[in-house]
């Protein structure tokens, strides 16, 4: 009878205040107020998903910082010639323009899918999943011509023979998250442009996906920034 | 039931749902922003910077670029504290590990070149 939610009592706080972060977590039933439980668990997820690759990006740190022979020089291993002219890393930076450009796409579907747009979200999303595919496509690439270089697991031509576990672990966990994503994504757009969303108003399974998307590219960075460039 | 009627209360409030809708320009500075930063990360290891310069500006540019996609592109800013708390604070405890992983490399390294010595094939590539 008169079970309405006392817990949507605190609502008046400002969603920014010390005030309705204490009272978010002192009531009994939702924490996340406001935020689709799809979301908060998405988020989770993604949680749980750092932990992961931070594992797998300190024992790379690990294994690189305790060798006592040199590191293979990533600037070399990964140059490309093209036009006759070799050109340090230009693989991975055409990689990393790739999936930035597809998190603008997945940006721009999400913003459409709340202005209701259909069509549009659809084929962003589309798009995003294209590029994606497009990334796990050199991905495979490098990996071939590495491995035609001879880099294996348990040793390579250059140095330290860790380079090759943590090459192949980290760059293959973030290729499946990528692959993952790119099925996830054309699912989701498949069903947009079908207007199942449209039907049930539920347009923020975009955004859930599109957070996934960004996770995945934000993953990239910091491979980038720790495994490429260091 | 209950959970049904505040479901659909929460579905009826008009900023539930429109609370992530943001002009487009956001997403296209930020979009535009990324690429600038990704150059010139890209512009660090093709010019070769060496040393303090290159690990101080690989980090900078890698933690503008990730609270860019945080902030704006997975709408953090836009989030109640409380979810915002939830998920930022828990990768803290990531530091510690990184911190430990430190000290025992640099231990096992050490190790390595007291004890190995000289005429293990560990070193010959020197």
């Amino acid at each position: 009878m008169s079970n309405s939610p006392v817990t949507h009592t605190d609502h008046t706080a400002a969603p920014h205040s010390l005030e309705s972060l204490v009272s978010d977590w002192s009531t009994d039933q939702e924490v996340f107020k406001k935020v689709q439980w799809g979301k908060a668990m998405m988020w989770i997820f993604l949680l749980s998903d750092t932990f992961i690759f931070s594992c797998f990006l300190t024992a790379y740190m690990t294994v690189r910082a305790s060798t006592v022979v040199a590191w293979p020089n990533p600037s070399e291993v990964f140059a490309l010639t093209l036009f006759g002219e070799s050109i340090p890393l230009i693989l991975i930076a055409i990689m990393t323009f790739v999936l930035i450009s597809s998190s603008g796409t997945m940006a721009m579907a999400v913003n459409f899918a709340y202005r209701r747009n259909r069509k549009a979200t659809g084929l962003l999303m589309l798009a995003t999943a294209a590029l994606g595919a497009m990334f796990v496509g050199m991905q495979a690439f490098e990996w071939t011509k590495l491995i035609q270089e001879g880099v294996r697991p348990w040793g390579n031509p250059w140095g330290a023979p860790q380079f090759g576990a943590s090459f192949f672990m980290i760059t293959g966990f973030h290729g499946f998250h990528v692959t993952c994503g790119v099925i996830y994504l054309t699912t989701i757009a498949i069903r947009v442009l079908n207007g199942v969303y449209e039907r049930n108003g539920k347009y923020e399974v975009v955004e859930i996906a599109g957070l996934y998307w960004h996770f995945v590219d934000l993953v990239w960075v910091f491979i980038f920034a720790f495994f490429y460039l260091w | 039931m209950d959970k049904a009627a505040s479901a659909m209360q929460l579905d009826d409030d008009p900023d539930a749902n429109a609370g992530q809708q943001h002009p487009i320009g956001v997403y296209l500075k930020v979009w535009g922003y990324l690429f600038i930063l990704s150059a010139f990360s890209y512009m660090v290891d093709y010019f070769g910077f060496e040393g303090l310069l290159r690990w101080s500006l690989i980090i900078i540019f890698m933690l503008l670029k990730a609270g860019l996609i945080v902030s704006v592109f997975m709408h953090m800013v836009w989030e109640r504290l409380s979810l915002i708390y939830a998920i930022l604070v828990p990768p803290l405890c990531l530091a510690v590990l990184v911190g430990l992983m430190a000290l025992e490399s640099d231990y096992t390294f050490w190790t390595r070149i007291v004890f190995a010595g000289n005429e293990t094939p560990l070193i010959e590539g020197h």
